[in-house]
């Protein structure tokens, strides 16, 4: 795996997996990711999406094809939010720089800056058994921006949360996109939240799970939450949809 | 992880609106207060709780008490009536006869110092080989069938081979307590330590944990549940064991066994029942002592912990 090239965050070249059971779970994937860039992978339930995440932090081997990523620093948000229970807020943010060996010092001060930009201040000491689904899905966030990571794996993660919770967590994503200028990989099986958040949309299809189209967003950002009302958004969601369903027959 | 039934809907159902003026504005500190908000209620309940609680077993435990004097002096006759002493003089005999407490108490005193340490050479043996069984799936494979072996074993065939080899002192009554108490401990705590789920490894494979990191931070922190199940029924197991141990070996020190055994020799209804009670009393009060432990270290953050 070598650094990609100075302007890529992430490419993907011919990923083929194929499971030892024979499963054939994604064909021929090829896709990239540029600095500043916040691409979501939209496809239906069982379809290999994890897989491509899976593959591209390392935590899977693929059986054909390459992937160039720095993975020294990555961002991996889970379906859940994987907090450790006997840990406060504050010390399940502080995990990943504990285990990239920043001393306390630095991982109070990461922490509470995370802490701050997910709007968690003062639950720092709450345990998560007192947390509802969408600040532990905050905290998680947090825990993952301590590092800073150029680049962000999102592997459905806000699938578990009720709407409304959802549509504000997609608002927040999209203002860190911006404000910590990550790269993002996002994978949904909502059209609404991949449109809202992403700077280009592809769509998946299932068994085995390849690319069937791709679409560019050209809203501005930072996104307001009325534009999920507007009929050009409508228009580009339809488009996805059709896309979506087109290769689900 | 997935399966709260959201605190959220919770909340809503028992937040009178009489509470929401000590609700904060804000919509999202709401599944913070369930302490808070709803607090008549609260008060209200757990008076009635209490009573629903309290209740049930009083007046199952008179019952009993009546049951006892009936079959002492009904159904018992007048000659054999020694089989089963009325328990004012069991209470009598056994407990406010200074002479005999301070025997059943020193013998008391002496199985629960056999079975605490059998207890904690268990525990120490116990978390050694899950430890190293979850490290090793070959070292699992190997161990395992010969933990089921031993829990298998019933205690009583191999305490003469327990006296042959270690003799009948205190020794084999803490090698006792060991074999009826290690199980629990193995298989809990095994079983505790493959319990974090594989998203929180991946989390620790992502950021380069190294194998011991993995175990300190993630694999013993998520274990303490299990662990605690397993003590519970462990140190019930070790009481019983120092019993059954003090029982049959006689040399040294007199437990609760020794006399639970003199007693019934010299048909001492009165002190027989008073060291029955007392052995119960031990086991009960060690089983709450574990219970308390728990609750006093993952309390705090487990989901269900039990009272």
């Amino acid at each position: 795996m070598t650094t990609a090239t100075s302007n890529g965050a992430l490419s993907f070249d011919g990923i083929g997996m194929i499971f030892p059971d024979g499963t054939e779970a994604l064909r021929d994937i090829t896709l990239s990711i540029d600095k500043g860039e916040f691409v979501t992978v939209v496809g239906p339930s069982g379809c290999g999406k994890s897989t491509l995440l899976r593959i591209a932090s390392g935590l899977l081997e693929p059986t054909a094809g390459s992937v160039e990523v720095d993975r020294d620093r990555l961002g991996y948000v889970f379906q859940d939010a994987t907090l450790l229970p006997w840990r406060t807020v504050r010390q399940n943010v502080e995990l990943l720089a504990e285990l990239h060996g920043f001393d306390s010092g630095e991982r109070r001060s990461l922490s509470t800056a995370a802490i701050e930009l997910v709007g968690l201040t003062g639950f720092e000491n709450h345990y998560p058994k007192s947390l509802s689904g969408g600040m532990r899905m905050r905290t998680s966030l947090a825990r993952t921006l301590t590092l800073k990571p150029p680049l962000f794996l999102f592997d459905e993660p806000f699938g578990a949360v009720d709407e409304i919770t959802r549509e504000h967590l997609n608002e927040e994503t999209q203002r860190l996109f911006q404000s910590e200028g990550f790269a993002g990989l996002f994978i949904t099986h909502s059209i609404g939240e991949a449109v809202f958040m992403s700077t280009k949309v592809y769509v998946m299809s299932a068994r085995p799970g390849h690319i069937v189209a791709g679409f560019d967003v050209p809203f501005s950002y930072p996104r307001r939450p009325e534009l999920r009302f507007e009929p050009d958004f409508a228009l580009l969601s339809g488009e996805v949809s059709l896309a979506l369903r087109g290769s689900h027959s | 992880m997935t399966l709260q039934a959201s605190p959220e809907s919770e909340v809503g159902a028992v937040t009178a609106p009489e509470d929401q003026s000590s609700a904060p504005a804000d919509g999202q500190f709401a599944p913070e207060l369930p302490d808070d908000a709803p607090k008549a209620y609260r008060v209200k309940s757990r008076r009635r709780e209490a009573a629903e609680t309290i209740l049930p077993p009083l007046v199952l435990g008179m019952g009993v008490i009546g049951l006892w004097y009936y079959i002492t002096f009904i159904v018992i006759d007048e000659s054999r009536r020694f089989l089963m002493r009325p328990m004012h003089d069991v209470v009598n005999v056994g407990f406010l006869d200074s002479a005999n407490l301070t025997e059943m108490l020193s013998g008391l005193w002496s199985s629960t110092k056999v079975a605490l340490v059998g207890l904690a050479i268990a525990i120490s043996i116990g978390f050694f080989l899950a430890t190293i069984m979850s490290q090793a799936k070959i070292v699992e494979r190997a161990v395992f069938p010969f933990a089921v072996t031993l829990q298998a074993i019933p205690i009583l065939a191999i305490v003469p081979l327990i006296g042959f080899w270690w003799g009948y002192g205190q020794t084999s009554r803490v090698v006792v307590c060991i074999i009826i108490s290690l199980f629990p401990i193995i298989m809990n705590t095994l079983f505790g330590l493959l319990s974090a789920e594989r998203s929180m490894h991946d989390l620790f494979t992502l950021h380069h944990a190294n194998r011991f990191t993995r175990l300190r931070k993630l694999m013993f922190p998520a274990a303490l549940p299990a662990v605690f199940a397993g003590l519970r029924i462990s140190a019930g197991l070790s009481v019983i064991g120092a019993i059954v141990g003090d029982f049959f070996f006689g040399r040294g020190e007199v437990g609760i066994g020794q006399l639970l055994r003199r007693y019934a020799n010299n048909l001492q209804g009165e002190e027989l029942l008073a060291a029955v009670m007392l052995s119960s009393a031990l086991g009960i009060v060690v089983f709450w002592t574990f219970g308390w432990l728990q609750n006093l270290i993952i309390g705090k953050w487990h989901e269900t912990v039990q009272k």
